[in-house]
C-alpha cells in the first residue's frame, strides 16, 4: 500500500503547482481588470503598411 | 458606405454631435467644427482611422479649443516628479486618469499612441478604472508633449492637485483573491484526503493510513487557520476591544472550536477531525466577503477638493513675465492669470476684466455669475470668456471653500457612522444563545458521562458557527448593489444598503438637485410684444454670449435679422438697432428703472425697451427634475426637507410641490447646511441627503447616508456614501423602497440559517455529532443560504420593476 503514500504526495505537489501558478497570475495583475483585455484581443492586427518599424510591436501588459 | 455617410451628413463624422450651422466638409466628411477636423486629420495622417469602424462617431468633441500654454507647468521638473511613477535613464512610467475614456474605440486609439509620438513606447488602458499607464523614452519626447498629444486628441487627462499629493497607492487589494485562492486550494485537497471517512466500506483503510491522511490535512488546514481565516479573528478581536459583539465573534469562536477539537483528535488518534468543514466554511465566508468587497472602482467616493483643483496656476511677476507655478506655493498679494474655462484656486480679488465665473461645482448653479473689478472671486469657480487678471487674498488651505474642509466632520474616518448592521445585533443574540446551550448540555451530562459531556460541549460550539447567518448579508447587499448598478444608482459599499432601509428624513438640495440645472423657463411680464419687435429683440440677443441672453435667445420663436450698432456693457446690459428700432435690454438700473418700481429684487430680470419704451421684463424659473412628483409621493412617509443656497423667491412652487409638512430652508451657507443636519441628527432622525455640488459636502458627510447626484458619474462629484446618475433619479424613492425590502430578505435568510442550526444543534446536545453529519450540514446550510439570498434579491428587484 505504499503506492497511495507516493500518488498523494504527487498529486499534492501537482495541486501545489496549480496554486503558485494561480498566485503567479494574481501577481502579474492579471486579475486587476477583466474588461480590457477582453475587448484588445478583437483588435485586429494590421499588417504590413505605413507603420514604422520601432512602432510596430504590440502593446505588452506590464505592472 | 456612401448612403450611410448621406444620411448622416448633418451629424459630425468624428464626434457624432448635430452640425448646426453649416457642417465644415472636408475629406468627403461632415465635422461639426475645426476641432473634430484636426483630430480626424491627424488620425488619418498617421493611418489610424481605425479609430471610426471600431465604433461609430466614437470622437470627443473638439469644439472648445484651450490654450496649449496651460500645460506649461508640467515642464517643471518638481510637478514631473510627482506625477511620474517611475523613471530610469531612459524611460519614464506613468498613469493618467481620462474620464472621456467610452468605447472600444478609445482603448484601441490609446493604445496606439506610439504611431502618434515614437517616443512614446507603450500605452496599456485599464477601462474600468479609466487609467492609462504610458512608458515613453523622456530623451525624444517629454511629458508635456504626451499630455499636449492626449489633449489634442480629445482625451486630456485629469491631473489635479491631488495627485501630486504624493504617491497614492493606485493598487488594488489583491489580498481577498489571494486568500479565496488559498482556502479553496485547502478545501479541495482536505476534502479528499476526508473522503474515507464519509464511506464506512473503506474502514481497514481509515485504520492504515488514519493517522498520515489526519496530519497531512492538519498541514493542509494551516494556512486556511492563519492566512485566510485571519480577518475574522482579527476583527471578532477589534469588536471586543470596543465592547461590542459583532458577527465575527461567534465566527471566530466557533473556527477556533473546530480547528483546536480537530488536532486534538487527530493528535490522541480518537478520530479524524472536521477539518474537511473547517476549511470549507473559511472558503465559503470568504465568497461572501468577496462579494461584500466589490464594489465600483471606477469611481471614486472619496474626493475633495484638491481632485478638483488644478496643480498649478499661471502668474504674473511685477515685469508682466507669466510664469507658471504650483498652486499650493500660492502666496497672498499674488497676480494671476485664468484663462477661459480655468478654474480659480484660491480666493482672490478682480482686478482686471470681466469675469463671468461658473460655480456649478460649488453651488450646483448653473449660470454663471458675473463679477466686476474689485470683488472678491472665490475659488472654484469657473471662468468663461476671456482671460482675466486677479490677486490672491487668501492662500488655498485658507480658502471660504477649502476651509469646509477644515470641519471636524472631514477629519473623522469612517466610525460607526452606521448604525448597527442587523448581522451584528443578529450575532449578539447568537453568542448569548449558544452560551446557554452549550452551559445546559455541559450540566446534563457532566453528571451522566465525562468523555460525552466534552464532546457535546465542543459540539454545539462547531455546530453553531454561523456561517449562515454571516453569508445571508454580503449575497443579500452584493445582490442588491448589482441590482442598483444596473439602474445607474452606485453604492459605497454594502453597509450603505441598511442605512438606507431606516431612514425616514430626506433633505434635498434645491439648486441642481431638484431643479435641472441645464434649464430654466423663461417668462416675459408686461406690455405685449409684436411679431417685429419680437424678431428684433431676437435678432439683438443673438449677438450677445451672455447666458442670459442665450436663454431668453433660445426661448423665442422666430428668425433673425441684421443688426446694426450692437453694444454690450459687462455687468449692465447690451444695445441694437434692428430694423430701425433701438432695442435695450439688460438689469434695471441699466435702463434706468428705480427700485421701487422693480417688480422684485430677488428674482432676476431682464427688463426690455424698444425706442426708449419700456416693455417688461423676463424672470427666470428653476425647471424642476422630471418625475420629482413621483418620487414625493413615493416618500410620503418621510420628513422632507430642502436646503438651498438661493434666496427665496421660489417658496410657493416648493410649498406646492413638497406638501405643507416640509421644511423649507434658503439662503444657507454649506455651513449652515451642515449644522442643520447636525440638528436633525441630534433629534434622532436617521438623515438622507441628497445634493450635487461641493457646497453639499459637509452635509453629504455629515448625514447618514449621502447621496450626490452628477450628470456624468466620471465627473467630479463630492465625497459621498453614494452616486447617483441623475437620469435615474426619479428612481430614488423606488430604491429607498427596494432597500427596505432586502432587510426583509436579509430576516428570512436568517430564519433558513437558524432553521439549519436548530437540527444541528438537536444533534450536537445528544452528542450524535460526527465528522459525517458535519460534512452534510454545514455546505447544504451554507449553499441555501446562498441560493435563497440570490434568488429572492432577483425576483424582489424584478416585482419592484428595477
Amino acid at each position: 500500500m505504499f503506492i497511495i503514500f507516493l500518488l498523494i504526495g504527487i498529486s499534492v505537489l501537482v495541486a501545489a503547482g496549480f496554486l503558485g501558478a494561480f498566485l503567479w497570475a494574481v501577481r502579474s495583475g492579471q486579475y486587476d481588470d477583466d474588461y480590457t483585455p477582453a475587448v484588445r484581443m478583437l483588435f485586429e492586427n494590421e499588417v504590413g503598411g505605413s507603420n514604422k518599424p520601432a512602432g510596430n510591436k504590440p502593446p505588452a501588459r506590464h505592472t | 458606405m456612401e448612403a450611410a455617410l448621406q444620411t448622416n451628413i448633418q451629424t459630425c463624422y468624428h464626434c457624432g454631435d448635430s452640425c448646426n450651422d453649416e457642417p465644415i466638409v472636408a475629406h468627403d466628411k461632415a465635422f461639426c467644427c475645426d476641432g473634430c477636423k484636426t483630430v480626424y486629420e491627424l488620425l488619418e495622417e498617421n493611418n489610424l482611422c481605425t479609430y471610426y469602424s471600431l465604433e461609430q462617431t466614437p470622437g470627443i468633441s473638439g469644439k472648445q479649443p484651450l490654450a496649449e500654454s496651460r500645460f506649461a507647468y508640467l515642464d517643471d521638473a518638481g510637478v514631473e516628479t510627482q506625477l511620474v511613477n517611475f523613471r530610469s535613464d531612459t524611460i519614464s512610467k506613468l498613469t493618467f486618469y481620462i474620464p472621456q475614456m467610452h468605447c472600444s474605440s478609445c482603448i484601441w486609439l490609446l493604445e496606439n499612441l506610439f504611431k502618434l509620438n515614437p517616443g512614446i513606447s507603450e500605452s496599456t488602458v485599464n477601462f474600468m478604472r479609466k487609467e492609462l499607464s504610458l512608458t515613453f523614452f523622456h530623451q525624444q519626447t517629454s511629458l508635456r508633449e504626451v499630455v499636449q498629444l492626449l489633449a489634442r486628441i480629445g482625451y486630456e487627462p485629469a491631473i489635479t492637485l491631488a495627485d501630486t499629493d504624493g504617491k497614492k497607492t493606485t493598487r488594488y487589494s489583491r489580498t481577498i483573491i489571494y486568500k479565496l485562492g488559498i482556502a479553496g486550494f485547502c478545501f479541495g485537497n482536505v476534502m479528499l484526503l476526508a473522503f474515507p471517512d464519509y464511506l464506512a466500506v473503506t474502514n481497514s483503510l481509515q485504520r492504515s493510513f488514519g493517522s498520515f491522511f489526519g496530519y497531512l490535512s492538519l498541514i493542509l488546514s494551516i494556512p486556511a487557520m492563519f492566512y485566510s481565516a485571519r480577518g475574522f479573528f482579527t476583527s471578532a478581536i477589534e469588536g471586543l476591544r470596543q465592547r461590542m459583539v459583532n458577527i465575527d465573534l461567534p465566527i471566530a469562536t466557533g473556527l477556533l472550536a473546530l480547528f483546536f477539537v480537530s488536532i486534538y483528535q487527530i493528535v490522541t488518534g480518537t478520530g479524524p477531525g472536521y477539518l474537511d468543514s473547517f476549511t470549507g466554511l473559511v472558503f465559503f465566508m470568504l465568497i461572501g466577503k468577496y462579494f461584500q468587497q466589490r464594489t465600483y472602482d471606477t469611481l471614486s467616493f472619496d474626493r475633495d477638493y484638491t481632485s478638483y483643483f488644478p496643480v498649478s496656476v499661471t502668474v504674473l511677476k511685477d515685469n508682466q513675465e507669466e510664469e507658471s507655478i504650483p498652486v499650493r506655493n500660492l502666496k497672498v498679494g499674488n497676480r494671476i492669470r485664468i484663462r477661459n474655462q480655468e478654474l480659480i484656486p484660491a480666493d482672490a480679488m478682480l482686478l482686471r476684466g470681466t469675469a463671468m465665473i461658473d460655480y456649478s461645482f460649488v453651488s450646483g448653479e448653473s449660470e454663471p455669475v458675473e463679477k466686476v473689478v474689485g470683488e472678491i472671486i472665490y475659488a472654484g469657480g469657473r471662468q468663461v470668456g476671456e482671460s482675466v487678471e486677479l490677486e490672491v487674498v487668501k492662500e488655498v488651505s485658507q480658502g471660504y471653500l477649502t476651509q469646509l474642509w477644515n470641519d471636524s466632520v472631514f477629519s473623522k474616518q469612517e466610525q460607526a457612522q452606521n448604525v448597527g448592521t442587523y448581522a451584528n445585533a443578529a450575532g449578539k443574540w447568537f453568542i448569548i444563545a449558544i452560551m446557554i446551550i452549550a452551559a445546559g448540555t455541559l450540566a446534563y451530562w457532566v453528571p451522566r458521562d465525562l468523555t460525552m459531556a466534552m464532546n457535546a460541549f465542543t459540539s454545539v460550539l462547531i455546530i453553531a458557527c454561523p456561517c449562515a447567518l454571516s453569508l445571508a448579508t454580503p449575497f443579500v447587499h452584493g445582490h442588491t448593489l448589482r441590482v442598483f448598478g444596473k439602474n445607474k444608482f452606485f453604492l459605497r459599499n454594502t453597509a450603505v444598503v441598511e442605512t438606507l432601509a431606516k431612514i425616514d428624513t430626506v433633505v434635498f438640495d434645491k439648486t441642481g438637485t431638484l431643479t435641472e440645472p441645464s434649464a430654466a423657463e423663461v417668462t416675459y411680464k408686461g406690455k405685449a410684444l409684436t411679431p417685429v419687435q419680437e424678431q428684433n429683440i431676437k435678432s439683438v440677443l443673438s449677438h450677445s454670449t451672455h447666458p442670459l441672453s442665450q436663454r431668453i435667445f433660445q426661448s423665442m420663436p422666430g428668425t433673425t435679422t441684421s443688426v446694426q450698432n450692437f453694444k454690450e456693457y459687462a455687468g449692465k446690459g447690451l444695445v441694437g438697432e434692428a430694423n430701425g428700432q433701438l432695442v435695450r435690454l439688460g438689469s434695471a438700473a441699466y435702463l434706468g428703472i428705480n427700485a421701487a418700481n422693480a417688480h422684485d429684487n430677488l428674482q432676476t430680470a431682464v427688463y426690455v425697451s424698444v425706442d426708449g419704451v419700456l416693455l417688461g421684463y423676463y424672470t427666470f424659473y428653476n425647471v424642476y427634475r422630471e418625475g420629482l412628483t413621483d418620487i414625493l409621493e413615493g416618500l410620503q412617509d418621510k420628513k422632507i426637507a430642502v436646503l438651498s443656497g438661493d434666496n427665496d423667491h421660489e417658496t410657493e412652487r416648493l410649498r406646492e410641490l413638497l406638501g405643507e409638512k416640509a421644511s423649507l430652508n434658503f439662503n444657507q451657507s454649506p455651513m449652515q447646511k451642515l449644522e442643520y443636519i447636525q440638528q436633525l441628527k441630534q433629534q434622532q432622525q436617521r438623515v438622507l441627503m441628497v445634493g450635487d455640488g461641493l457646497n453639499d459636502a459637509g452635509a453629504l458627510k455629515q448625514s447618514h447616508a449621502g447621496i450626490a447626484l452628477t450628470n456624468s458619474i466620471t465627473n467630479f462629484s463630492p465625497s459621498c456614501d453614494a452616486i447617483l446618475d441623475a437620469t435615474a433619479f426619479n428612481k430614488l424613492s423606488k430604491f429607498l423602497a427596494f432597500s427596505r425590502k432586502t432587510m426583509k430578505i436579509i430576516l428570512a435568510a436568517f430564519a433558513v440559517s437558524l432553521f439549519y442550526n436548530v437540527i444541528g444543534l438537536t444533534f450536537a446536545v445528544q452528542g450524535l455529532f460526527t465528522p459525517i453529519v458535519s460534512a452534510i450540514i454545514m455546505p447544504i446550510s451554507t449553499l441555501s443560504v446562498i441560493v435563497f439570498a440570490s434568488l429572492s434579491v432577483k425576483i424582489a428587484a424584478k416585482r419592484a420593476g428595477l
